[in-house]
């Protein structure tokens, strides 16, 4: 069983001295709560990935292939023909140490191997000891390594240590881009069935069900059922969203953990309503219902197969283009890769609201909108009926998401939102958001239970910068736009910073909406009464009018 | 494959002692959690709750919600981690020979 997490205070003492003998003399401890547990055999047999078998990180024998070494150099090589830009990125860094300290998890660990250089050094010194002439000939001393299985668990454990977040080549004078060298390491070990099970599970599941969850059509759909049950008791609005509906106009598409766990749901909740406010005529998908793609954790044919059933099922139900919801890596799949790789989708037209008449030319290509960028426009033309007094007792920060932030450049929409749905927001440090933003510490299916020390080490950047603004301004919300984010967030606010809960941008929003045929809005859809929280902010209580009829919810709401 | 042995009976389990294969689940694998657990008794209360999760599985192949769990039993959150102090997942799915969810969550 696993060992017990250590203290904030032992956490944060971070020593980031590197050890005295040369980084290819050490090894790495797989300690509990510092790595993640190996895929299981099932999940990549549902796929037809290589090598399926019971194996653990911890054990002496990872039971390779018989011919490992081989997959691996032909794996390397075949991927520097391939991609350009790892071929650049294997031979151009100089070692000018600017990525050094970026990285969350050298901050939060002090290993020097989460260093992005070294953590491609890793890499590249296998690159220089098997390909190139000095490095085979020359050996250490022109930075070449020969390839053992030491390496590949090096490399499991430390490339399962970074999040793909890309803040480091944010940094990087050449633009080296980590996260495209851990893409290639991961596809490398993927070769040989070194996975890890919270990556190979979902993909295995969103492959067969539709989602990484492994949610069945009606479980989808009796989830979103008692989510509309919770909607109709908070606000009094009954909503009849349609599910795999042909000839709707759009297909909006999220990530499935937020039609299942908390925080999630509550931005889950959000968009019904919303989207009702509006009448917005739309369908849900019980078979494209996913929109992250852990896929893209694996390897580049992974996430192209789980990325072809959002346009396959677009496509099937006719709709005019795809909306996206609060997803992180979705973004990146969509605005990076998706048009050479599954598109173009041709078949679907350039974006236009069909609320607005506003054409959103940047997704003219991937035919797919993010839903803070759908939503801003909303207010911008004055189409939301908004009480942002609603939010009062909400002092909100946000976090960028990496990939929103990073991998589309999707900076101001969500501010602009959340100007609008609350009175109190405040920015973290300049160095700590936008496309310096840190990451949650559990992006790139990093968000297992079992490397909880990991993630809390991970994600201690973002949470100092939390503590900054609850300490200046009393922030008590962190808002997002990723639910990777969602299920990393609230056990790293307990554990780093208490007080501060953790929500969607679009869970603010339905708590600010005016919705036809209301009723007094005494609880958020969380069911916390707003008295309550207003209370606990030194807020005067709201003067409620008379109850009518049975407006007061049933006990067991709440968390 | 990590095994537990229980009053003379053998539990295939993953790393975190959650049952490999709910259909081997029996009480005595309950029972077993129950003392991992440090839970005094199973009352009438915690059986409700695993066979909910039990029943709602065979339908889904799938943890149900939390919000379905409290709704359903009728117990509020707090009442659940009172009866199960590792919470819905590591305590009550667990005790039930569920499988865990995986995904972002």
């Amino acid at each position: 069983m696993a060992n017990p997490t250590p203290k904030p205070e032992q956490i944060a003492a971070v020593d980031h001295k590197p050890p005295a003998a040369d980084w290819m003399d050490t090894k790495p401890e797989f300690k509990p709560g510092m790595f993640l547990y190996a895929v299981r055999k099932e999940s990549l047999e549902g796929v037809g990935q290589p090598n399926p078998r019971d194996w653990n990180p911890t054990d002496a024998d990872w039971k390779l292939p018989a011919d490992w070494k081989g997959i691996v150099r032909e794996g390397i090589k075949e991927r520097l023909q391939r991609f350009r830009s790892f071929q650049i990125f294997m031979d151009i860094c100089v070692r000018c140490g600017a990525c050094a300290d970026k990285c969350h998890f050298f901050i939060g660990s002090g290993d020097p191997k989460n260093m992005p250089v070294l953590r491609a050094e890793l890499l590249r010194s296998i690159y220089r000891g098997e390909f190139k002439v000095a490095g085979k000939i020359l050996g250490k001393l022109a930075g070449g390594r020969k390839l053992t299985e030491e390496v590949i668990k090096e490399w499991f454990y430390y490339y399962f240590q970074c999040t793909e977040c890309r803040r480091c080549s944010v940094y990087c004078p050449y633009g080296i881009d980590t996260a495209e060298i851990t893409i290639m390491a991961r596809e490398i070990l993927n070769l040989l069935g070194c996975q890890i099970d919270w990556v190979g599970t979902p993909v295995n599941n969103c492959f067969h069900t539709g989602n990484h969850l492994g949610l069945k059509p009606h479980t989808y759909k009796e989830n979103v059922e008692y989510l509309l049950d919770d909607i109709e008791e908070y606000s009094g609005v009954r909503i009849n969203p349609s599910f795999n509906r042909k000839g709707a106009e759009l297909l909006f598409i999220t990530p499935s953990g937020d039609v299942f766990a908390d925080p999630g749901i509550f931005t889950f909740m959000g968009y019904l309503m919303l989207f009702d406010h509006i009448g917005l005529d739309y369908t849900w998908s019980t078979y494209a219902s996913e929109g992250g793609n852990f896929g893209f954790f694996t390897s580049h044919e992974m996430m192209k197969r789980l990325n072809a059933k959002m346009y396959a099922e677009a496509k099937r139900l006719g709709v005019k283009w795809i909306l996206g919801g609060e997803c992180g890596h979705m973004w990146r799949v969509i605005t990076q890769y998706m048009d050479t790789m599954n598109g173009p989708a041709d078949f679907l037209e350039v974006p236009v609201s069909p609320i607005t008449g506003t054409r959103f030319q940047n997704s003219a290509s991937t035919k797919m909108v993010h839903i803070s960028e759908f939503t801003a426009d909303l207010i911008h033309n004055n189409k939301l009926k908004l009480d942002p007094s609603r939010n009062d007792h909400l002092r909100v920060t946000f976090h960028d998401s990496c990939n929103p932030a990073r991998g589309m450049g999707m900076l101001e929409e969500p501010r602009y939102i959340l100007n609008n749905v609350c009175n109190n927001f405040f920015e973290m440090p300049p160095q700590t958001i936008r496309e310096n933003t840190f990451c949650c510490g559990g992006g790139a299916g990093l968000n297992a239970g079992e490397n909880m020390e990991m993630r809390f080490r991970g994600g201690l950047p973002r949470m100092n910068a939390v503590q900054y603004v609850k300490d200046r301004h009393g922030v008590n919300m962190l808002a997002c736009v990723c639910a990777v984010d969602r299920a990393v967030f609230p056990a790293h606010l307990e554990y780093w910073v208490p007080g501060v809960k953790n929500c969607g941008v679009t869970e603010l929003v339905a708590n600010a909406l005016v919705m036809d045929g209301e009723i007094p809005r005494q609880y958020n859809l969380r069911g916390e009464e707003v008295n309550d929280l207003r209370e606990e902010v030194d807020l005067p209580p709201i003067q409620w009018p008379e109850e009518e009829e049975g407006g007061e919810p049933s006990e067991e709401g709440g968390e | 494959m990590p095994t537990v042995e229980y009053k003379g009976k053998t539990y295939e389990v993953d790393e975190d002692g959650f049952l490999q294969d709910p259909e081997k689940w029996d009480k005595d694998f309950a029972y077993y959690v129950k003392e991992e657990e440090g839970i005094s008794e199973l009352n009438e209360e915690h059986w409700k709750v695993i066979n909910y999760l039990q029943d709602y599985y065979k339908k889904n192949g799938i943890a149900p919600m939390v919000r379905i769990m409290t709704k359903v039993t009728g117990f509020k959150l707090k009442h659940i981690y009172e009866l199960f102090p590792s919470g819905p997942g590591k305590g009550a799915c667990k005790m039930a020979g569920l499988a865990k969810p995986t995904g972002c969550v």
